[in-house]
């Protein structure tokens, strides 16, 4: 059956969810104004507050699905902050997300307490991940991978507990030549080189990883499979299949703190006395009313697409179209929607007393990170027109 | 529950609703266009599948089933896929006899809505647009005032679908003695074709959609009788009514873009130059996946306000940003569709140009359809 209402059971989690995003609110200007701090573990007043999970218990089928309601529990805490929440939670890295989705049972068991980053992106190449040139070499006598190479932009670089590397054993087989490993903090020849300084999202650290000659076991490739396959992108899929997941939620991350945005530009519109009044069209509108509504509704929409990727996932079904939509149609629209309500609410849009101008900033990177705007449309345009990557580039 | 799963009989009416709007309102939407006119018989054959009586009670000789504003948005968007306008004009009673269903009191249900429910496509017409530039819903021109037994309307309407065959009118206006503004003093009234003082113009040219016939209406002082204020002293949920045609427009708008997008793709594909198909250009290919996300995009508010009427809440808001987003990315998208067929998207062999005409008119129309 359609339906977009929540049960009660669904707002009483989203409800909680908020209160406790509203507590770490209050420390996002303290963490934004000092990049060199961490954010804590856990906030002081996390004791008074009982985890999400032990509200999630009592849910049963008529209550909205694991991946959209998660998806709603992520928009919740980034409209309270987008690095500053009550408490961190172990296993919540982007390199988790990939354990999870090509580790083997084994791996999964041994690392899945670890915090694990994600390091895809070298000096060299971004958006086209199959460029990679670090290198992992099989020692035969020690039964050791040999890592070398620099990977940069690392989210959660510092903090983490090891992470999930992507190096080819061989750099002429293209994507297929390309593995997942794990390397844990303290191995030698592993360094955490350099800390980025950032527009936004200044209190997650984004560092870079040095690699050289770096031992790890063997059995430290991610699903164990060390050949590399024949044509095709080989074992590439498996590994992009990540994204079906992480690219919903991160259009989610972004659009928690546009949701932000907006809340905070309809309070302060209301309070200068502007009349919001939903119904009329066109000319019974202020051109500031007009504005805002447009934003909320592509808000919405944003939303929406977010929800049906996620929602699609909880059927089994594939989603691999609708997570590349939501991310694409998400990145754009908090771009659009933040800058516009600093443009409803003009200088004092543009003031750091308010927390407007850091979600503008800290939005901007959901169009950039797990594939820029450009590849979401790449993908898009390739499935819908039934084209290889070699036919549309 | 979030749940974007359409039941098992709502899956099977857009399935037959997809086939019905490729195999016969496609292939004679062209002519409508062209002739300005109905094709013959085209809109018994839209009756003959029920849409509008299946909701509509036993008693008088409806379906009996339950009023869903979701699979009438389903089938609005298959239908507008075939063709917009022709999806119109065969669903229009749809907007009057809902409304009587909706907010009309017993005796008026019972003198009005069997005309829905017989073997004829009974023409009734929602008058709701005013020819003004700043036409607002909410802010209606066309005035009502009470007069001994009953009520005076006067003012004038435009695009009002089907009003040239049309029996009888739903005619919406503003309460002129109400101090309140805004949809609570919007009232609708029951106006037979042949009430003196109401005047039906020829039938109006316009920009697209030119198959489907409108006309203006001229209402000098028409009395009307006590009876045909619709919903009695009560009147009608006027925010309510404006959403389920809002949402309808946006249903629609939906289908429309599809047409679009579906019609470019291949095309894209098979258009070479310098050396590759059109398609493999991002600048061309990008506008297509646009078109994919938009489309979603539409849809999913669409039903987000379908989800809202059917369970009876306020669908105001949800209404009024499926329409206005839609409205927006309609048009784009077909400007962006005539754009990927190039110099043959300005032709009329193709329907890109139609859908152009059709989306730039489509968007800012209100009341031409209801869920
Ligand atoms: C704060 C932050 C955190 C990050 N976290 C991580 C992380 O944890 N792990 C990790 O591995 N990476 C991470 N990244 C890297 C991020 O994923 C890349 O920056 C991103 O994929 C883009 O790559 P690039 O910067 O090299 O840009 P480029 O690939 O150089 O792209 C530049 C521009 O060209 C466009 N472009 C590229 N190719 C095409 C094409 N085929 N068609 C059309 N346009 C194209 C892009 O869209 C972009 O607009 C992070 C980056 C930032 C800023």
């Amino acid at each position: 059956m359609i339906d977009f209402n929540l049960t009660d059971n669904d707002q009483k989690i989203l409800d909680y969810v908020r209160t406790e995003s509203l507590v770490a609110r209050k420390y996002a200007r303290h963490y934004d104004e000092n990049e060199a701090e961490f954010p804590p573990e856990e906030l002081e007043e996390a004791k008074d507050f009982p985890g999400v999970w032990s509200l999630m218990g009592d849910r049963g089928p008529e209550d909205s699905g694991q991946s959209v309601i998660g998806m709603l529990i992520t928009m919740a805490e980034t409209w309270g902050d987008y690095s500053v929440r009550m408490r961190k939670g172990r296993g919540a890295g982007l390199g988790n997300a990939a354990l999870g989705a090509s580790g083997t049972e084994e791996q999964r068991t041994k690392w899945g307490g670890l915090l694990l980053s994600m390091a895809i992106t070298e000096p060299g190449c971004g958006s086209d991940p199959s460029l990679v040139q670090t290198t992992a070499v099989l020692d035969e006598e020690t039964n050791e991978w040999v890592l070398n190479g620099e990977k940069i932009f690392v989210t959660t670089g510092c903090r983490a507990d090891g992470v999930v590397l992507w190096a080819t054993l061989d750099r002429s087989a293209g994507r297929a030549g390309i593995k997942s490993f794990l390397v844990e903090k303290g191995t030698p020849g592993f360094n955490v080189s350099h800390k980025e300084k950032k527009l936004g999202i200044r209190a997650d650290d984004t560092a870079t990883y040095v690699f050289t000659d770096c031992r790890i076991p063997r059995e430290n490739l991610l699903g164990g499979k060390e050949e590399i396959p024949k044509g095709g992108s080989g074992g590439f899929r498996g590994v992009m299949k990540t994204f079906n997941m992480t690219r919903p939620m991160t259009a989610a991350f972004g659009l928690g703190m546009s949701q932000a945005a907006l809340d905070f530009t309809r309070e302060q519109l209301e309070q200068a006395g502007v009349d919001l009044a939903y119904g009329s069209t066109g000319h019974g509108l202020s051109a500031a009313a007009a504005k805002f509504q447009r934003l909320e509704a592509l808000q919405e929409a944003a939303v929406l697409t977010v929800c049906h990727a996620a929602y699609l996932s909880d059927q089994g079904e594939p989603n691999n179209l609708e997570a590349s939509i939501s991310k694409a149609k998400g990145g754009s629209a908090v771009r659009e929607v933040t800058q516009g309500c600093i443009e409803l609410l003009g200088p004092m849009g543009a003031s750091r007393e308010h927390l407007l101008e850091k979600w503008f900033r800290d939005v901007r990177i959901t169009d950039i990170y797990e594939g820029t705007g450009q590849i979401q449309n790449l993908i898009i345009a390739r499935t819908i027109l039934d084209y290889d990557r070699s036919q549309l580039k | 529950m979030i749940s974007f799963g359409p039941s098992e009989e709502q899956q099977v009416v857009r399935e037959a609703m997809r086939e019905f709007a490729e195999q016969v309102l496609r292939p004679v939407a062209r002519e409508a266009d062209e002739e300005s006119a109905l094709p013959d018989g085209i809109l018994d054959q839209v009756w003959e599948l029920g849409l509008t009586n299946t909701q509509l009670p036993e008693a008088f000789g409806g379906g009996g089933e339950a009023r869903s504003p979701i699979t009438n948005a389903l089938i609005l968007e298959e239908l507008a896929f075939g063709d917009p306008a022709l999806a119109i004009a065969s669903t229009h009673p749809s907007a009057v006899a809902f409304a009587i269903n909706d907010f009309g009191t017993e005796e008026q249900k019972e003198a009005h809505l069997p005309r829905f429910c017989g073997d004829r496509f009974a023409p009734a017409s929602l008058a709701l647009i005013e020819p003004s530039p700043t036409f607002d819903a909410t802010a209606l021109q066309t005035t009502v005032e009470p007069k001994e037994g009953g009520f005076v309307l006067s003012g004038r309407k435009s695009f009002v679908v089907l009003g040239d065959r049309a029996e009888l009118f739903l005619v919406l206006a503003r309460n002129a003695q109400s101090a309140e503004t805004g949809f609570s003093a919007v009232d609708a009234f029951l106006v037979p074709s042949d009430t003196p003082g109401l005047t039906v113009s020829e039938l109006e040219l316009n920009l697209g959609m030119k198959g489907l016939p409108t006309v203006s209406l001229d209402l000098a002082q028409v009395e009307v009788p006590e009876e045909a204020r619709l919903g009695g002293d009560r009147g009608i949920d006027a925010g309510r009514l404006l959403a389920g045609t809002r949402t309808a427009n946006a249903a629609l708008l939906t289908g429309l873009c599809r047409a679009v997008m579906e019609y470019a793709i291949p095309y894209a594909k098979d258009r070479h130059a310098f050396g590759e198909a059109i398609a493999q250009k991002q600048a061309i290919a990008f506008m297509l996946s646009n078109m994919q996300i938009e489309t979603n995009s539409m849809r999913w508010l669409t039903w987000k306000a379908a989800a809202a009427l059917e369970s009876l809440e306020d669908a105001t808001r949800p209404a009024l940003f499926a329409h206005g987003y839609s409205a927006e990315q309609g048009m784009k998208l077909a400007d962006d569709g005539l754009q990927v067929l190039g110099g043959h998207g300005f032709i009329r062999e193709h329907p890109v140009e139609m859908w152009y005409r059709t989306a730039r008119t489509l968007t800012v129309l209100e009341g031409v359809a209801a869920v």
